[in-house]
């Protein structure tokens, strides 16, 4: 009898360290699918962070390197042009992407890098325990802002796809979100369509992924899934941004 | 390549070395006094077939180094005093992943932003690891523009050979004068095999390159191992110049442009019949254990430094008390002056 669901070549047959909820098992599997659709296994070299997706090589079947915080984009900027015939791609947080690694995520994408960016936004810190992020909502409670984030003494949640979309360096940049199944499938297609930009020498791919962190949010998994879906998306609206 | 003699600057013949050692990855980010260096890269590493990158920061030149050594590359990066500062967190991050890179420090003032005048302040933070963690480089101190050429080749060799960082560590001076430099390198652009870079897993089991050891007892194993390649290196790697240390009763101690200056004072004293030698350390991590064993009781030493006394410490251990150690150092832009050093030296004999 054809199998016609099974796991993916791209992600080990093994449990995840992640809370139960958490969407970085899924970003990790929709990597690992589209991954395997492209044929391009024994090809990609992935850049994991530094947060909750630090160990995602134990997860991913191909070659990876980790990077300092913040410094994904400068690591696969020397591996992808060492290495042009490769698919180079990198996996971050919000606050590796958009606090300690701002600088080198900007001047990555103005320079045009032929990469594939996967940025995980859960709108808080999750490894070290529930910080506000670049990217957590105005009045959201966090560990470094109690009463929740106030505009005058923490700034804006930051919406740097939208600041990375002015760049002419920039190809492609959607959001996408994790909150349903109709959601997930069309964060694989916004992935697939970053690794095919790269295939196909188009310059630099961002992808915005909305996830949720159901033990810092301080909510059950599936209230998790409807704060994403009815909150998060009014501060970070889904859909195609260049 | 032919056997010629060119005639460049210390920044320069590091520069040209690298590309002779076929350096194929170089980032990097302006500061004085080093700028030749990246000049030299950006104008060069194309017509070699090389990436050059203008970075964003000295962190980003350092992580692009990372990247492209993990992807097999010979890379560099090259910078002075502040932005070496800035690159530690790389260094450690390189050390720890087994990745062979060289760093180039072009010494300048501290702290601080301090000035653009040489110096050799960053001493302790060369031989010392410089970045959290414990780890080492090789830090080879080259004493003419010739060596800083040689030396640059060795070090691209040796990071591979034990996957480590090396750093060339000279200061201004011999970043910016001149000299006659004979090429004398081949391109080798093969460089070793390197089954451990990241390359797509085609064929083999993914590689995976990090730092980080979770599971208990995991990083203190690995620990263990990078101390294992240290003691290899200390015992094999240790290099230094030796002149006149026979019945010596002063011996110089100095490294890079202030044992040039050493040296002339040496071959003044010794015209007048002093009985004076020079120990010109060229590795400085590895230190040179070996000419500091002379069973002489009545020899002193002396350690001359453009800085407050940093290598000092290391001749005060290899020396272990057997016998007095004297220093003369000036920093921030001062330079111990052959007659300052020999107007000490008649104050010890």
């Amino acid at each position: 009898m054809e199998k016609i669901f099974t796991k993916p070549e791209s992600l080990y047959d093994v449990p995840t360290h992640y809370c139960p909820g958490c969407g970085h098992g899924i970003a990790h599997r929709l990597i690992a699918e589209v991954v395997d659709e492209l044929g391009i296994r024994e090809k990609t070299i992935g850049v994991a962070p530094v947060g909750c997706a630090v160990v995602a090589y134990d997860y991913w079947n191909f070659d990876c390197s980790e990077a300092a915080h913040g410094r994904a984009l400068a690591v696969a900027t020397g591996i992808k042009r060492v290495r042009p015939e490769n698919v180079v791609f990198t996996y971050q947080g919000d606050g590796d992407l958009a606090a300690i690694g701002t600088n080198e995520t900007i001047h990555a994408a103005n320079r045009g890098e032929n990469l594939t960016v996967i940025f995980i936004n859960n709108a808080v810190y999750g490894m070290t325990g529930g910080q506000m992020a670049p990217t957590t909502l105005l009045g959201q409670k966090t560990s470094t802002s109690l009463e929740g984030r106030v505009k005058e003494k923490h700034g804006y949640p930051l919406k740097i796809s939208e600041m990375l979309a002015i760049l002419p360096g920039v190809y492609y940049i959607e959001r996408v979100s994790l909150d349903s199944a109709s959601e997930v499938l069309k964060a694989k297609r916004a992935i697939r369509q970053a690794f095919n930009n790269q295939i196909n020498n188009l310059g630099f791919s961002l992808v915005e992924v909305l996830s949720p962190c159901p033990t810092y949010f301080g909510k059950t998994p599936k209230e998790a899934l409807e704060w994403v879906k009815l909150v998060m998306q009014k501060e970070f609206p889904l859909g195609k941004i260049k | 390549m032919q056997r010629k003699r060119i005639l460049i600057s210390g920044n320069e013949a590091i520069a040209q070395g690298a590309i002779c050692a076929g350096c194929n990855f170089y980032a990097g980010y302006p500061i004085t006094p080093q700028n030749e260096i990246i000049a030299y890269m950006s104008k060069y590493m194309d017509k070699s077939g090389g990436v050059f990158i203008q970075a964003e920061s000295e962190i980003a030149a350092i992580n692009m180094v990372y990247g492209a050594s993990a992807a097999g590359a010979r890379s560099m990066t090259s910078s002075s005093s502040p932005g070496i500062s800035l690159k530690q967190e790389g260094i450690s991050y390189i050390a720890g992943s087994r990745l062979p890179a060289v760093i180039v420090n072009i010494m300048r003032g501290g702290p601080g932003l301090g000035n653009i005048a040489p110096a050799q302040s960053d001493y302790f933070q060369a031989t010392r690891g410089g970045g959290h963690g414990d780890y080492r480089l090789i830090v080879f101190a080259p004493g003419s523009v010739q060596e800083a050429y040689d030396l640059t080749q060795t070090g691209f060799r040796l990071a591979d050979k034990y996957r480590i960082p090396v750093m060339i560590l000279g200061d201004g001076i011999l970043g910016q004068m001149m000299e006659p430099v004979k090429l004398t390198a081949k391109k080798n652009k093969a460089g070793l095999r390197k089954p451990w870079a990241l390359s797509g897993c085609r064929g083999r089991k993914p590689n995976i390159v990090k730092s980080f050891f979770l599971r208990e007892g995991a990083l203190e194993e690995f620990n263990i191992s990078l101390q294992k390649n240290y003691q290899l290196i200390s015992k094999k790697e240790a290099r230094y110049e030796g002149l006149n240390l026979l019945n010596a009763k002063v011996i110089l101690v100095a490294y890079g442009t202030m044992a040039r200056i050493a040296k002339s004072a040496v071959s003044q004293l010794r015209d007048a019949e002093k009985k004076i030698g020079l120990i010109r350390p060229i590795s400085l991590w590895p230190f040179p254990q070996e000419p500091f064993k002379i069973k002489n009781k009545k020899l002193k030493y002396l350690v001359v430094e453009m800085s407050y006394g940093q290598m000092l410490e290391d001749v005060q251990l290899a020396v272990s008390g057997r016998n007095p150690v004297e220093f003369l150092g000036r920093s921030g832009g001062g330079v111990p002056g052959e007659e300052e050093i020999i107007n000490k030296i008649k104050k010890i004999l």
